[in-house]
């Protein structure tokens, strides 16, 4: 998979819109368990990101991703910030400049790692881990892009049914049960707009 | 919102909540007087509440010394920014900051308390944490 500098800004630009339009739904689905920043705070970051081209699509997949992790790291604020810019920081750090699938997959799985490590938490406590380690496994599994983006929503939605363990959320209880967790959403939304674009640039 | 003026560890307070942090300190400084170097950060980068990891930086920045940091965080994403924080220090610095398991007021009187009679960063650190274990 070769992406020229076009095809990294356009993936760029995906991934922030994909926030973006959606910061007022990830800030009501925090607003019911949580603090109600999440689409501000996403948004705050995803500004940065937008902010940094094209210039930031100058630079090789690999470092344009770690400094995109690294402007989510200082923009985002939250527990989101450290979460999703270390998974964007780690998979620029183990992808090379031109990675095929299987350097894809060990990336991710890399990532999903550091993640876990950053929010001492796994799948299962209703994070965007819910939404993450199964789309890893698919990855890993040779699961195809579309296959990959039905599993992302998916897993979003599964989220919807499971009580908190961990983060803000988890203070509420069984209270917590019944809502969508908003991490898991905004991952959803980024691991959608990715294949999305990928799947593009591969036909074109 | 920082001030350093000794060798003893130094204490940072970090709450979503500026006001939070502001009135730890004062309670700190009530304590401790200027024995201690402190810092507090608090509000995300549009002034509305959180924690940012560019404040947290500056914040340990501002309560360096050489015997160590001790960081005081109230809710998660105030603890996941700052271990990204210390994790972004230089790596002779990293090993002598810590984030506390504390409450973050009580924490970060107790803590302050404790690194004003010369003990060492471990030390502070488990005052903190023991107080309510």
């Amino acid at each position: 998979m070769s992406l020229d500098r076009e095809a990294r800004e356009r993936l760029v630009r995906a991934l922030a819109q994909a926030v973006i339009a959606h910061a007022d739904e990830l800030t009501s689905l925090d607003s019911a368990i949580g603090d109600g920043d999440h689409g501000l705070n996403m948004k705050r970051g995803f500004d940065a990101v937008l902010a940094a081209l094209p210039s930031l699509a100058d630079k090789a997949l690999p470092e344009m991703l770690k400094a995109i992790g690294t402007t989510l790291v200082m923009k985002v604020g939250g527990a989101s910030g450290p979460l999703v810019g270390t998974f964007f920081m780690e998979l620029g750090k183990a992808l090379p400049e031109v990675p095929a699938r299987a350097d894809l997959a060990a990336a991710t799985d890399k990532a999903v790692t550091a993640v876990k490590a950053r929010g001492r938490s796994d799948a299962g406590q209703k994070t965007l881990l819910d939404v993450l380690v199964p789309v890893q496994t698919l990855l890993m599994e040779g699961g195809d892009a579309g296959a990959i983006a039905a599993e992302a929503s998916r897993a979003a939605d599964r989220t919807i049914p499971m009580l908190a363990i961990r983060g803000r959320a988890s203070f509420l209880g069984e209270r917590s049960i019944g809502h969508m967790d908003p991490g898991a959403r905004s991952a959803a939304l980024l691991i959608g707009a990715a294949v999305a674009t990928l799947v593009s640039e591969a036909k074109s | 919102m920082s001030s350093s003026n000794s060798g003893n560890v130094g204490i940072v307070i970090v709450s979503h909540s500026p006001k939070i942090a502001e009135g730890a300190a004062d309670m700190v400084r009530q304590m401790v007087g200027n024995a201690v170097p402190l810092a507090w950060t608090g509000g995300d980068l549009d002034g509305g509440l959180g924690t940012n990891v560019a404040g947290i930086l500056e914040a340990i920045e501002g309560a360096w010394s050489p015997a160590g940091v001790a960081i005081l965080v109230d809710l998660g994403g105030a603890e996941t920014n700052s271990e990204m924080a210390v994790e972004m220090l230089p790596e002779d610095r990293r090993a002598r900051v810590v984030v506390c398991n504390a409450p973050v007021v009580e924490g970060a009187v107790i803590a302050a308390t404790e690194s004003s009679g010369g003990s060492p960063l471990a030390a502070v650190k488990r005052s903190a944490e023991e107080f309510y274990a």
